[in-house]
């Protein structure tokens, strides 16, 4: 694999960096949910974290994805001399959660499984088994397979009942292969457990995801699970993006190991992509330029796209950015051994992501995006809000928080009260009848997530039809409660006041009312980060 | 006397159903009730006593007439003209405060042998209300001979009379009547211990029912449907477990009782819609009494459990084949008479009301009071009562000149 930059007609990639406000300073774009918000920060107090313009992507993806499984890292054998024929193989992939938009075809996935495939044909392997590694996410259709794996791949193998998503409901398909030192049940897919080899298949979006939690977490469920998604561990993940210091991976990684004593031989495949989010060219390209770049045609381009929106219906604005794909460009693939690969891996996320930031402010404001890992092809419903803002974007950080501990996070979104009742049905429960009784997550945890793990409606539905798990909303609550424990309050500005009042949260028209809300807890004259995401920027607060 | 009369008169009647459709209660402002003032009524036979009414509420059933939406299965059972109002504490001349009780039942009828229901104490089945010496009625304020409680005199049997404790307040009072018709739904419901229970509807019927069910029966949990803030905080505060909206109570039976539902989440054009539940509440006690409630009493029941039907419905239009396929049982709930307890005492459900009110602290449903003269709008407050945070509306009448004259 190669990161460096290659001889390309456009300059190199600016890194991410911090902009101090000042009263020059253009009014700064906030995404917010299917539209936009023009937003001047107070000068002279304010910052804002840019991300790093996107990395040049790898000129050959097919010649590097070979490269990487004839050349694995850490102690691993070459690909193809892992392939024996007779051998059982299983190749798990990352579901429709990555990447954030969906990518343009060809997808990452289908280019390394048809790599993976071709190897393993060679050989002679003609036992294979595709797995969607879902683990308690909807189940993906027909048509985001095809998108994930290429029409070639979903037809040589679906129609067979070879290529499928993980049921970990399924009593006959899961197992417990062990329990770690802290006695966490380590809950996995049968058919991975016994195959002679599993390759997993990875789209590293953010510096949390890969490692041992593609299989530890993609191929588990509830029973697995329970051990890590719960409040203690995620209160002491500091933060979720940090692996070093995240109590969700280290549970993660003592469960990997019990996978490799179990006997389970990983082929590890990990690749990161580049902040090519919006496109370098296009509709959406303005998205990634810094505000005070902006040239009279993206001036005018913005003004137009957000009447343009303020005029259509929700729906058919929803239907305009689900249709967007994003011309992500593949930065790396590394393969070979879990751990070593994914140290790599890391590397080239922060390499795109990682900016440096100076100490924490007294607020932290965010605008939230129309797409979230569990809302693709559905609605952003307001736990979903929550769950992106106080679960994701707030754990954007290395070292400690964006924003002072009691401080105050505003986030600017719609959130309607709305919800996809075939893909959320059990989020509706939840926002309906347990958010009236209690906003704690402790609480929610030791009242309400026995229930909705096992109601047996929710099972069916998430089995049979295209919903999330029944205890998914309460791990999306749970996401968010790092961030509820470190601030003093929360407003969402611009979203639909009955539904954010159900979060708990307070409710604000304009930013500027929120920020004089979040005077009473933080003084007057705050001090303010803007985290200016997506494109995907984390930040090491030193 | 002053009081208000209900007539028999066709045209007013049906401007009364118009009016009533475009805003609830409004059908008293052109529909054929009147305030009028006249020479006292006579008794309608020796034994019956004079009641001067205190308070007298306003029930649903007062506002279906007034709105002409009562169901054409009354006409009979009912005499013209006559003075409303059935929930009434009120003074004796000898100043002593009684509660009516306002089923005319043989005995009140001077009918004897009683009929059977009668005779076993079940006063509301009476199968005699249009005999007698009295005129056609099924209760005090649906007869032309007793007069009814929204007027400054009556007359009543002694047999419908309950004396008042003294540390019973009026507005204590005035809700006895009403407790006892939730005690008898509650009771009727037969619910299984432990079982669940849903209650749909929480204005001051779905009230007292919800506290009944807490007070008299075992039920592992209560859930209610209320639309408004003020019916969600008292009907957890009288004992429901769960209070939710009624668009939700679908989802929310079928979380509790853990069972699976019908829903559209077919692959071609799914929209996820919860349609009915496969297994459900033990027992539904439905206090509202329309289409949609029945509807929704019938997709929430599970197989060969009970709907109670308590709010007066009229007519409706159902889908029946949830009642036959799922062997449900439909029964009505009706005023009151002796109830038989789960340890297997019988006693009258006045006494259980009367202790229910003290207990619960039932006169916080007394919301607001209306001079008689003020009828057309303490009408339209009781039809709007959830909206406006009220629950019980009454008429005051102790003030009024006409019924402090002897």
């Amino acid at each position: 694999m190669n990161t460096d930059n290659k001889e390309t007609s456009r300059p190199s990639p600016r890194p991410g960096f911090v902009l101090d406000v000042d009263r020059n300073t253009p009014p700064i774009v906030f995404h917010h949910g299917e539209n936009f918000r023009l937003e001047k920060l107070p000068a002279g107090r304010s910052r804002v974290v840019y991300p790093s313009e996107p990395l040049e992507g790898l000129p050959d993806p097919e010649g590097a994805i070979k490269d990487a499984l004839l050349n694995p890292l850490g102690d691993s054998d070459p690909l193809p001399s892992l392939l024996k024929p007779g051998m059982k193989l299983t190749i798990a992939f990352d579901d429709i959660s990555l990447p954030l938009p969906p990518m343009r075809k060809p997808d990452i996935r289908q280019r390394i499984i048809e790599a993976v495939l071709d190897m393993a044909a060679e050989a002679g392997v003609d036992d294979v088994h595709l797995i969607a590694a879902l683990a308690l996410h909807r189940r993906m259709t027909e048509d985001e397979l095809r998108h994930a794996v290429g029409d070639r791949v979903y037809d040589s193998f679906a129609p067979k009942g070879l290529l499928y998503n993980l049921d970990a409901e399924d009593p006959e398909g899961m197992v417990v292969l062990g329990e770690t030192p802290h006695g966490e049940e380590v809950h996995f897919c049968r058919r991975a457990a016994e195959s002679d080899l599993l390759i997993y298949v990875n789209i590293n979006l953010v510096s949390m995801d890969g490692g041992h939690k593609s299989t530890a977490t993609g191929l588990a469920g509830y029973t697995g699970l329970r051990h890590h998604h719960n409040v203690h561990t995620l209160r002491n993940s500091k933060s979720i993006m940090d692996r070093e210091n995240s109590a969700l991976h280290a549970s993660n990684w003592r469960m990997g190991d019990v996978i490799k004593d179990a006997g389970v031989k990983i082929f590890q495949i990990e690749t990161t992509v580049n902040n090519n989010t919006f496109g370098r060219e296009g509709p959406l390209a303005l998205l990634q330029k810094r505000e005070w770049e902006w040239n009279a045609r993206d001036r005018g381009q913005f003004i137009a796209m957000q009447r343009g929106l303020d005029l259509l219906p929700v729906k058919a604005k929803r239907r305009i950015f689900e249709g967007w794909q994003s011309p992500y460009e593949l930065t790396s693939v590394q393969a070979g051994e879990v751990e070593a690969v994914h140290q790599k891996t890391i590397e080239n996320v922060y390499a795109q992501q990682l900016v440096t930031v100076e100490g924490q402010t007294d607020i932290l404001t965010m605008g939230l995006p129309y797409i979230c890992p569990y809302n693709v092809n559905s609605i952003m419903n307001p736990i979903l809000v929550m769950c992106l803002g106080l679960g994701y974007f707030f754990n954007l950080y290395k070292g400690k928080p964006l924003v002072r501990e009691g401080g105050v996070l505003i986030m600017s979104h719609p959130t309607p009260w709305e919800f996809h009742p075939v893909h959320h049905p059990s989020y509706i429960d939840f926002f309906e009848q347990v958010l009236t009784e209690t906003t704690d997550p402790v609480e929610i945890e030791k009242r309400y997530e026995k229930q909705f793990a096992e109601d047996e409606w929710y099972i069916h539905l998430y089995r049979n039809s295209y919903a999330y798990h029944g205890v998914h909303p309460l791990y999306m609550w749970y996401w968010g409660s790092h961030a509820m424990q470190h601030l003093g309050r929360i407003i969402i500005v611009g979203g639909d006041q009955k539904a954010v009042r159900r979060l708990g949260f307070q409710s604000a028209s304009t930013l500027q009312d929120a920020l004089e809300i979040a005077s009473d807890v933080v003084g007057p004259q705050p001090t303010i980060t803007h985290l200016k995401t997506p494109p995907l920027v984390m930040a090491e607060v030193i | 006397m002053k009081a208000l009369r209900f007539k028999r008169n066709i045209p007013r009647y049906a401007a009364a159903k118009i009016a009533g459709n475009i805003m609830p209660g409004s059908g008293a402002s052109f529909g054929p009730i009147d305030l009028i003032q006249g020479e006292s009524p006579e008794a309608p036979g020796k034994d019956w006593v004079k009641v001067r009414p205190r308070l007298s509420g306003i029930c649903g059933s007062d506002l279906a007439t007034v709105d002409g939406k009562s169901a054409r299965y009354f006409e009979p059972l009912v005499s013209f003209p006559f003075t409303p109002g059935h929930e009434v504490v009120g003074n004796l001349d000898d100043d002593s405060r009684v509660v009516l009780e306002p089923v005319l039942s043989c005995t009140s009828r001077n009918i004897s042998p009683p009929c059977t229901p009668c005779g076993a104490g079940n006063i509301g089945n009476c199968e005699n209300v249009t005999l007698g010496e009295i005129s056609s009625g099924i209760q005090t304020g649906s007869c032309h001979d007793t007069g009814g409680g929204w007027a400054t005199e009556f007359y009543a049997h002694p047999s419908q009379l309950h004396s008042v404790p003294d540390e019973f307040s009026d507005e204590a009072a005035v809700m006895v009547e009403p407790t006892a018709c939730g005690i008898h739904a509650a009771l009727a419901a037969e619910i299984p211990n432990d079982g669940v229970v849903a209650v749909l509807g929480s204005g001051t019927l779905g009230q007292v029912t919800i506290s009944a069910l807490r007070h008299f029966t075992n039920p592992k949990t209560i859930i209610s449907t209320a639309r408004y803030p003020e019916q969600k905080i008292l009907a957890a505060q009288l004992g429901s477990d769960i209070v939710v909206s009624p668009e939700e109570i679908l989802r929310s039976v079928r979380r509790v009782c853990g069972t699976k539902a019908i829903a559209n989440v077919s692959e071609k054009s799914p929209d996820g819609r919860v349609d009915r539940l496969t297994g459900g509440a033990d027992v539904v006690i439905d206090c509202v009494g329309s289409s949609k409630s029945i509807s929704d009493a019938l997709s929430i029941t599970k197989p060969n459990g009970r709907i109670v039907l308590v709010g007066m419905p009229a007519t409706v239009e159902l889908e029946l084949t949830p009642l036959w396929h799922r062997e449900l049982q439909l029964i009505g709930a009706y005023t009151y008479g002796t109830e038989k307890l789960p340890d297997g005492e019988t006693i009258s459900t006045f006494d259980l009301a009367f202790e229910l009110v003290k207990t619960a602290k039932l006169e916080q449903l007394v919301s607001a009071c209306y001079s008689l003269n003020d009828y057309q709008e303490a009408l339209k407050h009781a039809a709007n009562a959830g909206a406006r945070g009220a629950f019980k509306i009454v008429f005051d009448l102790r003030d009024e000149r006409e019924r402090n004259i002897k």
